[in-house]
């Protein structure tokens, strides 16, 4: 599990550190970091829908930003629960774009062990930076 | 970072940080807390108060209020006024949830007549008040629809069946905050809201059937005038807010904000979350009108839970609502911004307050009260953990220190990720059952998240509060039932 959840950095909310060789593996880690959150068992979502995630953005920090924004918009805008297995990156000179197909499914407190409701994505201690090892991510959750 | 060796004690239970504490400093900080809550205070208070003292336009101090810790610019507990020229609207002054608030219901019950009771209650409660990850709830309206919610607020449930023209009076701008426009929120938040009317959410978000003691009763006159007037009275307090709606307006107008701050206004803060417009600016203007909308969505959605709250009652108890004596005490909000005025060296001014994990608390005879309360002063709703108790107070003239503001609930003093690994949801739903509190839980991480020792004691910041001179305890609440997110 290419994530974990930092102790004691926050207090009324949740961090995590995410981490891939690549960009796009930092960034699919990010987007199971913040899924998990809510949902125990990611495999328990299943591929019942799809949802395409376009983004644009400046800098490759609010890019993910708005990413996992986006996860947290289809929970609340229609009760999905979304995985996204694989991103692409481009640098358009200007800026980043995202491009990337979700799949997942109606939550279902039946099927899903929920946990507890994401509400943002703080720009507290908001961080994504290359490594040795490949690139990290670190967010706060607001809860 | 311990407390500061710069702090200095003006009296009991309040504590100043020199505006030369740090650069940029334009006015002191100043922490309302007694010794004990002060040096139990997390690093980032300290760190963050005086920050926000250096906001353009800021008035008297940076407060910060007894149940205090960090959030995200401001600490939870912060109150900021600015002037409205040049003075700055900051998102993270009023909070993601936006309008985050409580209300007290009244019941003309005892607890003896609840009790046989309790667990059909807490379970339709449960089932008539979603809460949990992504709830939605049962109020299912078009996308033009929730728009007149955002501009109408309760008056729009009043108006569609869902509550009764006194819930408006006796809620903190009468339900409707005036200014707000349904044209200045995105799309996105339209989406993530429309569904969201009448749920809980999770987190620290619970609906809570509580008791008043006899001997938990301060001051009996004035709980006679709040309506607590039977012995083990039955009341009902919950806590919520704004849902993603509210979430997606701040994190909209926090990202807007930080692209114009420098660039166009030549601001500068020591930390991204405080980023600010200038208030008189169109951006300001707009977060303004649209954080308004979310204050009006908050209160429409407490405003169905009060009336899904009678229809369990009724059905349970096979009487109308009214005869049940459900009649609102008062509803306020902890995380908004509201021009307010003051008097600051002698003068009438009008300043914008921020106030973020912190509940108005206007004293007797203000403007701005509702006739039935203009004698007794603001009630002030402040809730603990789920284990613990909850307070009634009223708001005191010697609240203008503070601009008139209070604590909102106890404080976290322990991560959520640390109170998980301490404490088992299970088990705790079993202790608290032993000693006649029946919860009711979507998710039992999330019980564990809320267990009473992750958070700080509400005496402790209670008593912080009445010393100080800012509220004053009416009853103490005792809960006997539960629901959580």
């Amino acid at each position: 599990m290419p994530y974990r959840y930092l102790e004691d950095i926050v207090i009324s909310d949740v961090v995590f550190e995410a981490w891939g060789e690549t960009l796009e593996e930092t960034f699919v880690s990010a987007g199971d970091a913040t899924q998990n959150v809510m949902v125990q068992d990611l495999d328990s979502i299943r591929d019942r829908e799809r949802r395409p995630i376009r983004i644009e953005d400046a800098s490759l920090e609010m890019l993910l930003f708005h990413f996992l924004l986006e996860l947290i918009y289809f929970k609340d805008a229609e009760e999905l629960l979304l995985r996204v297995p694989a991103v692409e990156i481009r640098d358009l000179g200007s800026g980043y774009s995202l491009h990337a197909e979700a799949y997942g499914e109606r939550l279902d407190p039946k099927r899903h062990t929920l946990l507890v409701d994401v509400k943002a994505v703080t720009l507290h201690r908001f961080s994504l930076k290359k490594t040795a090892q490949g690139w990290e991510a670190s967010v706060v959750l607001d809860i | 970072m311990p407390v500061p060796s710069e702090i200095r004690k003006v009296r009991d239970t309040v504590w100043e940080i020199p505006a030369d504490y740090k650069e940029g400093m334009r006015v002191p900080a100043r922490i309302y807390a007694t010794e004990k809550l002060l040096h139990r205070m997390d690093d980032g208070v300290f760190d963050q108060v005086t920050n926000v003292a250096t906001l353009p336009g800021i008035v008297r101090y940076a407060f910060c209020m007894p149940d205090g810790h960090w959030g995200y610019g401001f600490p939870i507990g912060g109150v900021a006024a600015m002037d409205v020229d040049p003075g700055v609207i900051s998102p993270g002054g009023i909070g993601f949830d936006i309008n985050c608030g409580m209300r007290l219901v009244l019941t003309n019950l005892t607890y003896a007549e609840v009790k046989p009771h309790l667990r059909r209650l807490v379970d339709r409660l449960f089932e008539r008040v979603p809460a949990g990850v992504g709830s939605s709830g049962f109020v299912r309206i078009s996308r033009d629809e929730f728009r007149k919610v955002l501009e109408d607020g309760a008056r729009w449930c009043v108006r569609n069946g869902y509550g009764w023209d006194e819930d408006l009076e006796r809620t903190e701008e009468g339900g409707c905050i005036a200014g707000a426009d349904a044209s200045r929120v995105s799309r996105k938040a339209v989406e993530r809201g429309l569904k969201q009317i009448g749920t809980l959410g999770s987190g620290n978000h619970y609906l809570e059937i509580q008791v008043a003691r006899p001997d938990s009763i301060f001051d009996r006159d004035l709980a006679a005038s709040l309506g607590i007037r039977i012995p083990d009275q039955v009341v009902l307090m919950f806590h919520c807010g704004s849902r993603g709606f509210g979430h997606q307006v701040a994190s909209d107008y926090l990202e807007l904000f930080l692209k114009v701050m420098g660039t166009k206004y030549g601001i500068q803060v020591p930390d991204r979350e405080l980023a600010c417009a200038p208030f008189r600016s169109p951006e300001g203007q707009d977060y303004f009108a649209a954080m308004k909308c979310a204050i009006n969505m908050s209160f429409a959605n407490r405003q169905v839970i009060v009336h899904r709250i009678r229809e369990v009652f009724s059905e349970v108890f096979q009487k109308e609502p009214a005869d049940l004596g459900l009649h609102q005490v008062y509803d306020v909000a902890h995380n908004t911004a509201k021009l307010e005025q003051h008097l600051v060296d002698g003068k009438k001014r009008t300043l914008l307050v921020h106030r973020k994990g912190s509940t108005r608390a206007f004293g007797p005879g203000m403007e701005g009260l509702p006739e039935i309360y203009r004698q007794t002063g603001q009630p002030v709703i402040i809730g603990g953990s789920m284990e613990t108790g909850s307070y009634l107070l009223v708001g005191v003239e010697g609240g203008e220190e503070t601009f008139y503001s209070t604590a909102h609930g106890s404080g976290r003093t322990m991560s959520r990720h640390a109170a998980k690994k301490q404490f088992r949801g299970r088990d705790l739903e079993r202790q608290m059952e032993a000693r006649g509190i029946y919860v009711r839980s979507v998710s039992y991480a999330g019980l564990a998240e809320e267990a009473g020792p992750a958070y700080k004691d509400i005496d402790d910041v209670i008593e912080a509060a009445r010393e100080a001179g800012i509220s004053k305890p009416v009853v103490r609440l005792s809960p006997i039932g539960n629901v959580k997110g």
